[in-house]
């Protein structure tokens, strides 16, 4: 069978945007990584930037959050969409020059994004900070990369589309719609607009965007990425593919209404508010599919587990998937809530997705992926991969535990009264109690930092030690 | 609230389409025999750096 495979090559994979997204990933992740670390240390040591504007916390938090979630996630996701979707249909990348193009804008995006953020421009809107000529260009650039996805699925050699394939659709379809709606606003100048909506339908629009990013962005899409490498990593088919099928559907139903929930006592509707936290709620039971269902995929072979650490990665950040998406549901509730919103508790919950799931199955899928598109069997060095693990995981815990305690903390002083109805503690006795805190949570981001340094330099090794080869596209031999 | 007037609305559209590709993907026999399709992947032919390597 092998020889066959090799016997008959038709054509080769389009690796080259695959190539490309990959090693972008790893450099933003670094770019972005760093100014979180550097956003947290002026939170400790506020003036730690001599009040230069370019430099404010309020300009670089954007930036944080940009590079990321669409610098590093949207290269990772994009490296591997493009890869899995090659590989399950068994055809070449439909239209190779846009794939390029994909590629191209999307850098120039990133590029803009961390020019124009320092220099204050922002639509103020939280993870769509960026502003409208940007704005189009991502449209354009998105629009491209679904005309390639699906153009790749139309011309596939396989009947059955894998569900990786079901994940990565719907986070591209979804975030196209989430972008266009939320984005639409009326320029003023080339680098001012105004959001087409008001108020509170504004506040509304921006969390149904912020919330469906979290949902489609942050996870359908990175559910995609463990649906493929988690099974091909471990070497065993998934779980059961069953459950993979009905979890997606599922989770697709009902993520779109769970945005109010960032919104509990404010000017929107109560009933608005009851919706996004039901909804909330009913999210725990696809999200905890999706968690079970990867983890199962190493039943019987847990060994693995001690010896592997890719796999490390890759279960990881589900045992960190489930964590968040049981802590956000709670999070919703209004009771819990109303201790929670606006506290530390937020960041802390926000990195033990971010952190946790997102970055550990994009480092454990692009340690699988770019040895193989370098022409290797695996990285460079497998012990440093192994180092990345243990400090990346090291870096979270510090983080959200620091973040947990202190947003909670908060929570309990602000709503503390005394026996006459006046408030215990002033704002800024919140804050200096605080203080540790954030210095243990710059401790754990700079571990969590020092974790994707390594991950850099095992990859420029890899790359250095490897070369770029066409990888043929086997004869089909499934019927 | 009239901005629900645009989001109610489009989630409706939206579940409509997603129902619709799901009827696409159930009477298209994308679901027939589940768990063979996950065994797929795993096939070393299906990537060809592994064959590649084994050869």
């Amino acid at each position: 069978m092998v020889g066959n495979a090799q016997a008959a090559p038709s054509v080769n994979y389009t690796d080259e945007s695959v190539r490309g997204f990959a090693l972008a990933a790893v450099v933003w992740g670094v770019v972005g990584m760093l100014v979180g670390v550097i956003i947290a240390a002026q939170l400790a040591f506020p003036d730690l930037t001599y009040g230069i504007p370019w430099l404010s916390y309020g300009r670089l938090r954007p930036l944080h959050t940009n590079a990321v979630i669409f610098a590093f996630g949207g290269c990772a996701l994009m490296a591997t969409s493009f890869h899995v979707v090659q590989r399950t249909c068994q055809v070449p990348l439909f239209l190779p020059w846009l794939a390029k193009f994909v590629f191209v804008g999307w850098q120039v995006v990133i590029v803009a994004a961390a020019i124009t953020l320092p220099l204050g421009f922002s639509q103020g809107k939280e993870y769509a900070e960026l502003e409208w000529p940007i704005d189009i260009l991502i449209a354009v650039v998105w629009v491209a990369y679904a005309i390639v996805f699906f153009g790749t699925i139309g011309m596939r050699k396989v009947r059955h589309i894998y569900v990786a394939n079901w994940f990565f659709g719907s986070f591209i379809i979804a975030v196209a719609l989430l972008h266009i709606v939320n984005s639409a606003a009326m320029p003023v100048s080339f680098w001012k607009s105004y959001s087409a909506y008001a108020g509170v339908q504004d506040a509304m629009v921006q969390w149904w965007y912020g919330h469906n990013a979290v949902g489609f962005f942050l996870t359908a899409g990175f559910l995609g990425m463990m649906y493929y490498y988690i099974p091909k990593q471990a070497e065993r088919p998934v779980y059961s593919y069953r459950l993979s099928i009905v979890h997606f559907w599922a989770l697709i139903f009902t993520y779109m209404w769970a945005g109010p929930h960032h919104l509990h006592y404010t000017a929107l509707p109560d009933w608005a508010q009851s919706v996004g936290m039901i909804f909330s709620l009913v999210l725990l039971a696809p999200s905890w599919g999706g968690m079970i269902n990867g983890m199962m995929t190493l039943s019987g072979a847990w060994h693995k587990l001690r010896d592997d650490p890719i796999l490390k990665f890759l279960i990881v950040s589900l045992s960190f998937y489930g964590m968040s998406t049981f802590e956000g549901p709670m999070m919703s509730i209004k009771t819990v809530n109303a201790l929670s919103h606006y506290t530390d508790w937020t960041i802390g919950h926000v990195h033990s997705g971010a952190l946790g799931w997102v970055g550990l199955v994009s480092m454990g899928s692009l340690y699988y992926l770019i040895p193989r598109m370098f022409g290797r069997k695996e990285m460079y060095s497998v012990p440093a991969i192994n180092l990345h693990f243990w400090i990346a995981t090291l870096g979270i815990v510090l983080y959200i535990a620091a973040m947990w305690i202190a947003g909670v903390m908060q929570g309990l002083m602000w709503r503390a009264l005394n026996a006459d109805g006046t408030l215990v503690y002033t704002f800024v006795e919140g804050v200096k109690a605080t203080w540790p805190f954030y210095v243990v949570r710059l401790v754990g981001g700079l571990l969590y930092l020092g974790g994707m340094l390594v991950m850099a330099w095992n990859v420029v090794m890899t790359v250095r030690s490897g070369r770029a080869v066409p990888s043929p596209i086997p004869r089909l031999v499934m019927a | 609230m009239d901005i629900l007037y645009l989001l109610i609305p489009m989630s409706a559209v939206l579940v409509l389409f997603i129902l619709g590709v799901f009827a696409w993907a159930l009477h298209g026999g994308q679901f027939d025999d589940l768990e063979q399709h996950g065994e797929q992947i795993l096939d070393a032919a299906a990537d060809s750096f592994d064959s590649h390597q084994g050869a």
